[in-house]
């Protein structure tokens, strides 16, 4: 079972909640999915009004809420905002993402650390969402963050794992949970990722966006409890050698 | 404070060793036939199963070495500067129980070994010390490492294990490596090589990894002693370790080693024998799990041995070691550690190494970044 802080999961996916084109359509695709995780930002949520309609539907037994700081474009935000979303949403759990670039959405790695660090002293569950950097994984990691959250590609793009060689470097050296986020575009790529050893997988755009999102969530579901299979069951090898003379070793024969 | 004991102990000796023995060859093909090997794969390629695999092993081998390490071959030299020593073991000329006359080198036999070093051409060196905490202790290890620096650029050490606050002491001085090798991963057989003195405790030597870790060593070198213990399962909580260790302290570069028991006067006989096979299997089942870490090979083995093994997956090998302490220049027939095999001068191994097209390399990194 994945373990996050003092949190197990029985679904590896985590889901967001953002590009559906109505809330009850959200509703239906992430019960669907069986995500436990699911992340909502803050800037979606009306603060103080019990009736708020997007937490209304996120109100089930099973869905634990992962507030995040999009929009904000610097540690110094982060930290307000995480302040915010832990009073509003009752947790103290927070996906850290700070993209001064509105553009792409490429996160800011010196602020993340600096942000992570600020928030570590203040007992938040950090999962920052980050550039495929292994070293920068290791360096969140020593700063208190509870998982890290390297992107597959850039965010919305649905381009898959283009960031595949350093995602498996993060994924050898991490001692918390590796999410890969960002840039899943279908139930292969979330399979690939569960393959290479992944803990769980972060999809939102290619879940709301699909043509039919309830049955693209199960697609989801699927393909990540088999791609989490595969890497338990250990994938057979590709390739192939033949190798007529012993050059190297024959002057153990001799 | 987490340690690498918390891991270890979630492993069965026997467990570990049953595995390893059950291994297929289709295991041992799978282990070949992937680029990001798993210790499960470590554990195919050390079986008995992975033996018929030699030469694809060493072909892989090679190639890995290769790229990473390039066509160069470190060498390297101890430099014993005592052999005092307060620990029982079995398998150790220096043994507390062993009738051998004790010397700890002043600052100036020291200089005078460290003329001759220099004249070999070494420009780092490995200190060796046994372990005698009352004579040859921190503050030794201070005076001595402030004498030498100015004649290295690196200084490495092979001593007792010490706390973190000690290495944190050295460090600055210069000390770039620290070997620490845990002699056996099997805790009752530990037990009955080291009856007596402060090595006997097994997770204090256990721990010192993780100690130098948290000092920030910039090396660290592990292994085990071939042949105290059933090598294989040895070899795989070697692997463990060093994973452990890469995941944790990842700023540090690690090597290994694994000495095979040699003779020495009175000496123990090994409970388990690994042929030359054997270790061109174990060390070529490190390099196809491990890319980065470096391999040695010492002057306990043959020449005929080291010749080949340069080709093989090793990164540095030694060369004119003397064991014992003022054995280059101050009194070269006291009592060795251990008998050399190989017996050839660092200039013989140097061409040696040239004739198969490496270049011998005599220094780890240039002395303005250390």
């Amino acid at each position: 079972m994945l373990k996050i802080a003092d949190k197990e999961f029985s679904s590896r996916l985590f889901t967001g909640t953002g590009k559906f084109n109505s809330s009850k359509l959200m509703e239906e695709a992430l019960v669907a999915s069986g995500s436990e995780l699911v992340t909502v930002a803050l800037r979606r949520v009306n603060m103080g009004d019990q009736d708020d309609n997007i937490l209304l539907h996120l109100n089930h037994p099973k869905i634990n809420l992962l507030p995040n700081t999009s929009g904000v474009r610097t540690a110094k935000e982060a930290v307000f905002a995480a302040q915010l979303a832990r009073e509003a949403l009752e947790t103290n759990w927070l996906k850290l993402e700070i993209h001064p670039d509105p553009k792409y959405l490429i996160p800011d790695p010196i602020e993340t650390l600096l942000a992570t660090e600020e928030l570590a002293k203040l007992g938040f569950v950090i999962l920052p969402y980050i550039h495929a950097d292994p070293v920068l994984c290791k360096r969140l990691e020593n700063a208190g963050a509870s998982a890290v959250m390297p992107l597959g590609s850039p965010i919305g793009s649905n381009k898959g794992l283009k960031t595949i060689d350093f995602l498996e470097i993060i994924i050898e050296q991490s001692n918390v949970p590796v999410i890969v986020d960002a840039g899943i575009g279908s139930p292969s790529d979330a399979a690939k990722a569960m393959e290479i050893g992944a803990d769980a997988v972060l999809v939102n755009t290619a879940i709301a966006v699909a043509g039919n999102p309830v049955q693209m969530a199960i697609a989801f579901k699927m393909a990540v409890e088999a791609g989490r299979m595969a890497y338990h069951a250990r994938l057979a090898k590709q390739g192939n050698y033949a190798i007529a003379s012993s050059p190297l070793t024959a002057f153990l024969d001799e | 404070m987490n340690s690498f004991k918390d891991l270890f102990e979630s492993h069965s000796w026997d467990d570990v060793k049953e595995s390893i023995y059950s291994k297929t060859k289709n295991d041992v093909e799978n282990a070949l036939h992937t680029s990001r090997r798993t210790l499960e794969d470590f554990k195919a390629l050390i079986s008995p199963a992975a033996v018929a695999y030699l030469e694809p092993m060493a072909q892989i081998s090679q190639k890995l070495t290769q790229k990473r390490f390039g066509k160069t071959i470190q060498l390297y030299i101890p430099l014993y500067l005592s052999n005092e020593c307060t620990n029982i073991c079995t398998y150790c000329g220096f043994s507390l129980d062993n009738k051998v006359r004790r010397k700890t080198l002043s600052d100036e036999e020291i200089l005078r070994e460290v003329a001759v070093i220099k004249n070999l051409g070494y420009d780092h060196v490995l200190l060796v010390t046994g372990e005698a905490n009352q004579t040859v202790h921190v503050e030794y290890f201070q005076r001595v490492l402030k004498l030498i620096r100015p004649f290295f650029s690196q200084v490495s050490m092979e001593v007792q294990p010490l706390d973190t606050e000690e290495y944190t002491a050295l460090i600055p001085l210069g000390l770039t490596s620290v070997l620490i090798y845990q002699e056996t991963y099997h805790k009752e057989d530990y037990k009955k090589h080291h009856p007596k003195g402060k090595k006997s405790n097994f997770n204090y030597r256990l721990e010192t990894p993780d100690r130098l870790g948290r000092a920030g060593i910039h090396k660290m070198g592990l292994g085990v002693l071939i042949g105290l213990e059933d090598w294989r399962t040895d070899s795989f909580f070697t692997a463990l370790h060093v994973n452990y260790l890469e995941k944790t302290y990842w700023q540090t570069r690690y090597s290994l080693s694994f000495p095979r028991l040699r003779p020495f006067s009175g000496g123990l006989e090994p409970k388990v024998e690994m042929n030359d096979r054997e270790l061109v299997q174990l060390i070529c089942a490190y390099r196809l799990f491990n890319e980065e870490v470096e391999i040695s090979l010492s002057t306990r083995e043959s020449e005929k041995f080291r010749d080949h093994c340069v080709q093989l997956g090793i990164t540095s090998i030694s060369a004119g070691s003397k064991t014992n302490p003022g054995g280059y220049a101050v009194e070269p027939e006291s009592l060795e550690q251990f008998e050399i095999s190989d017996e050839r001068s660092p200039e013989v191994i140097a061409e040696m190494i040239r004739s198969k097209g490496y270049e011998p390399v005599w220094k780890d990194w240039d002395k303005v970044i250390c």
